[in-house]
């Protein structure tokens, strides 16, 4: 299977109008004899579902958990970013584009990426109309702030639950057509297969999670919106429940995985604090528009720190060490989540952390409070204000602006993060990699598009903050629901697809045996166990930092690791029922699956670029160095069978538009 | 910490549950309650037991999964936080924590401690939406300003989460501020006030239908509510009723 990209030609601007121009349509009496399944109801399953549903397809939505609403999207904190140049700070769509590919290093394609910026401003409107309560300034206006990366302030945004607001937003957008009867929403199901007939993707197998049943759900198209795969590190910021499964099931059956190594270590999260810790919490990028981070510049005071014999706020302005501000001026603390995760580490590589683990630096926000107090005590005229009073009226400033993030924070750490600085380490967040796309989002299967964080094609190496929500939306309400009807279009005389056809007999044959297999096997580990094993060896091999020896040595123990897996696991009680630890142990071997490919990706790029740091590839100061002769290119990976056969194609990146230099926030 | 936990066990939708004692050693105070539970659980799978069920997710208190009746309290014992970010060193050693699923006939009980919410999802079907079309051909965002009091209160209203504490809480099992945060997010938007009307009349029938009680205006949904979402939303909503049902 060659990779065929079908990126349009002409001028950038004019590319996406110009394919929307050209690609086939299908009638709106067509439309209602034509079924699509949207597996995954985050941003982009829940904003696609309810816009196909609206052009008038049938909708089946499928989502684990128990109501769409819960989907992971509803986690993003910081904001949405859109060239909307609102501010008049000379943003514009240009910009935009040039940010994220520059942000992602030179590794994304120029097609996606323009045009993800350009639909980015309808987003705004889109959102406003179906009444997402954004904030506002006191003119009556949307607000904006900033986020890593970029010199503009482009990110709109609703306190620290955007994502919630956006979620929400989709979800009664899909709300408005399960009362049409347009989209049929199937909640607690899982999907654990797909199903190909004549070559095309036909519908899928699910189970029932209440029942354990298996059914089968047939449709013309199907599109995978089910997120990133973060949690193969097992402690991320991802939800318990969020998997790599239906990826990596239409991944089996033939749709190329791309860049799987390429995955975003987010800079600011709570610091992880035992053996106990099941999940990690982010603290939202937009909290370093007014935190500044910070560790001892002595030695000496890092160890009095981490014994608890000295405070963070013993340590004069003198004795501490704004590490970003003094690498990357231009900058500061808002550069992209690679460039704040590498310096944190190499920070506290040397010896700086500043809690017990020695992994965890200051994120401050003593300046932003005075700042914003002396600004609101010259607004309410308030004549020589005490330090107290100043300090107090810019804590207000700051709850009103992170107030749910400082909570959270204060109750997980049970500290006060208003008083002392906040700690934070980088985590696994998102994944830039995922199943490769053409422009229509169209994998390597006809009928199987994937859309958001499960397909790969628009952050290249590293996501910009407060882009995923944009490229989830974008893809669910502006691209898929048009460039799926290029497909479709073949589609209209086709009629229903029946489910007893012979490929759903086999398909869900595959299932069962998969299911009976764990839950007759008679070993004596959790699922747990061995999904902490696996984290282990991802976050220590094929983490933050990479290098050859370390990467063989994951691929051979991982390997090993999913041998013992299925000798050793133990899956309580039956499968015709509600049964949590059977989901966990058929998604935790899916993981055991794509942890070898994520790796044997990582050893094969031998370069480093965003999010990828192979430690046998950086400048003399420490920054990533890419290998634009050799690697130039998205690597899609085709499955024959152990993933440590997979076979390598090469889709080669080309920029006409925008100059490839080597990256710099200096 | 030494404790002792009593759980509501239940095998399914069908059968009869029963409270079940579990002892608990070891656990630390950073922990936060549901990483209890996986303790528990790990334990009892190891020894070859069924683990006991409960909803969860994000485990940072905004999915809204996670529930559970602790010592009688939706989500426990501390104020604007859900289960997940309850944590242990709100309990001290050898104290005995009860643990019950949501009760309210709304919510049946799918195993143990999970339980059916879907009655919520149909409410919001009912109306807990704008009419537009996601087409992306609308005005643009800043076209209507809106007053940053009124777009701040119904962000504070659209941020619930959905996970019944307030019906947990109720002695009526009402549904009221759950229906009104919707209704009220709404409301306080001019995009919302063209359906105001019918908005809330099928919302509040739908919440009937699904057999939600009365409010009677005690307040523990308030005091319980994880989002701290106002009953000042109640209040509105009985007046958007009220108007709606004149309009008629």
């Amino acid at each position: 299977m060659s990779l065929e990209s079908i990126l349009p030609k002409g001028p950038l601007a004019d590319k996406w109008t110009k394919h929307k121009n050209e690609i086939n349509l299908v009638n709106p009496a067509n439309k209602r004899n034509i079924d699509v399944i949207v597996v995954g109801t985050g941003l982009a399953g829940g904003s696609a579902a309810a816009t196909l549903a609206e052009l008038g397809y049938n909708v089946k939505t499928f989502c684990y958990q128990d109501s769409p609403r819960r989907a992971h999207s509803i986690a993003a904190q910081g904001g949405i970013n859109a060239a909307k140049n609102y501010q008049g700070d000379g943003d514009s769509t240009y910009r935009l584009f040039y940010d994220t590919i520059k942000g992602g290093d030179y590794r994304s394609r120029e097609e996606n990426v323009y045009r993800l910026a350009e639909v980015s401003a309808n987003i705004i409107d889109q959102c406003v109309a179906q009444g997402v309560p954004f904030a506002r300034e006191y003119g009556g206006l949307l607000d904006n702030r900033s986020f890593g990366g970029v010199l503009v302030s482009r990110t709109f945004y609703a306190k620290g639950q955007t994502g919630q607001q956006l979620l929400l937003g989709a979800y009664s957008a899909m709300n408005r057509q399960i009362n049409r009867g347009k989209i049929k929403s199937y909640n607690r199901h899982e999907m654990l297969d797909l199903v190909v007939v004549d070559g095309k993707a036909r519908g899928i197998i699910a189970r029932d999670l209440i029942s354990g049943e298996i059914e089968r759900h047939s449709a013309h198209a199907v599109v995978i919106a089910t997120g990133g795969y973060g949690n193969v590190f097992f402690l991320s910021t991802n939800a318990m429940g969020s998997n790599v499964t239906a990826a990596w099931k239409i991944h089996k059956r033939g749709a190329h995985f791309a860049n799987p190594c390429y995955t975003q270590i987010h800079p600011t999260c709570i610091p992880v604090s035992g053996d106990h810790q099941s999940k990690l919490t982010l603290m939202s990028e937009s909290l370093r528009n007014d935190g500044r981070i910070w560790v001892p510049k002595k030695m000496e005071d890092a160890v009095a720190i981490r014994e608890g014999k000295k405070k963070p706020t013993d340590l004069s302005e003198e004795e501490r060490d704004y590490y970003l501000e003094r690498r990357y001026p231009s900058f500061g603390n808002l550069v992209p989540r690679d460039v704040a995760s590498r310096a944190a580490k190499e920070r506290c590589d040397a010896g700086f952390g500043v809690n017990k683990t020695g992994e965890a630096v200051y994120l401050d926000f003593s300046s932003a409070i005075m700042r914003y107090g002396k600004e609101q005590a010259a607004i309410q005229h308030i004549e020589n204000p005490s330090q107290d009073a100043i300090r107090e009226l810019g804590e207000k400033v700051i709850e009103n602006k992170y107030g749910n993030l400082f909570q959270m924070y204060e109750k997980i750490v049970d500290e006060n993060p208003y008083k002392t600085p906040m700690m934070i380490y980088p985590a696994v967040h998102y994944t830039m990699g995922g199943i490769w796309v053409d422009y229509n989002l169209q994998t390597t299967i006809p009928g199987c598009y994937a859309a958001g964080e499960a397909n790969f094609s628009d952050h290249g190496a590293n996501r910009l903050g407060a882009s995923a929500l944009m490229q989830g939306l974008a893809d669910g309400y502006f691209v898929l629901p048009y460039t799926i009807g290029d497909y479709l279009a073949n589609d209209i005389r086709t009629g229903a697809i029946s489910t007893d056809l012979p490929e759903f007999e086999a398909a869900e044959k595959n299932v069962r045996g998969q299911l009976e297999k764990l839950i007759n096997n008679n070993g004596t580990k959790s699922v747990d166990h061995f999904h902490k094993r696996l984290g282990k060896i991802m976050w220590n091999k094929v983490g933050m930092a990479r290098n050859e020896k370390g990467l063989t040595e994951a691929i051979s123990e991982i390997k090993t690791l999913r041998e013992e897996f299925y000798k050793e696991v133990r899956v309580p009680g039956e499968m015709n029922e509600m049964n949590p630890e059977l989901e966990k142990a058929m998604r935790v071997a899916d993981f055991l699956e794509l942890g070898e490919l994520f790796a044997k990706d990582a050893l094969h790029r031998n370069e480093s670029c965003g999010g990828h740091f192979r430690e046998e590839y950086q400048t003399e100061e420490g920054e990533a160095l890419r290998d634009d002769e050799n690697f130039m290119y998205v690597a899609a990976w085709e499955y024959k069978g152990e993933p440590s056969d997979a076979v390598l194609h090469k889709e080669h990146l080309e920029y006409e538009n925008i100059e490839v230099k080597t990256r710099s926030y200096k | 910490m030494k404790l002792t936990l009593k759980i509501w066990r239940q095998k399914n939708a069908a059968s009869k549950g029963s409270m079940q004692t579990y002892p608990i050693d070891g656990i630390d105070g950073d922990m936060s309650f549901l990483e209890m539970l996986d303790v528990l659980n790990t334990e009892l799978i190891e020894k070859g037991e069924e683990p006991v069920v409960f909803d969860h997710d994000c485990r940072e208190g905004i999915c809204g999964a996670c529930s559970l009746q602790i010592n009688g309290e939706p989500h426990g014992p501390d104020r604007l936080v859900t289960t997940c970010q309850l944590h242990m060193r709100k309990f001290n050693d050898g104290d005995t924590i009860v643990i019950e699923p949501f009760r309210a006939k709304a919510f049946p009980v799918i195993k143990d401690l999970m339980v059916d919410r879907s009655a919520f999802d149909r409410i919001q079907q009912a109306g807990g939406y704008i009419s537009v079309n996601t087409s992306g051909n609308t005005i643009d965002a800043n076209a209507i300003p809106i007053e940053k009091e009124d777009a701040d209160e119904a962000f504070n209203a659209a941020t619930c989460i959905g996970c019944g504490a307030c019906v947990a809480a109720c002695k009526n099992a009402s549904a009221m501020l759950f229906t009104s945060a919707k209704v009220s997010q709404y409301a306080l938007l001019p995009q919302g006030r063209v359906e105001a009307t019918r908005r809330v009349l099928n919302m509040v029938e739908q919440m009937d239908k699904e057999g939600f009680g009365n409010c009677t205006n005690t307040g523990a949904c308030e005091v319980e509510c994880p989002k701290g979402i106002s009953l000042e939303n109640i209040a509105r909503m009985n007046r958007e009723y009220l108007s709606a049902s004149l309009k008629g």
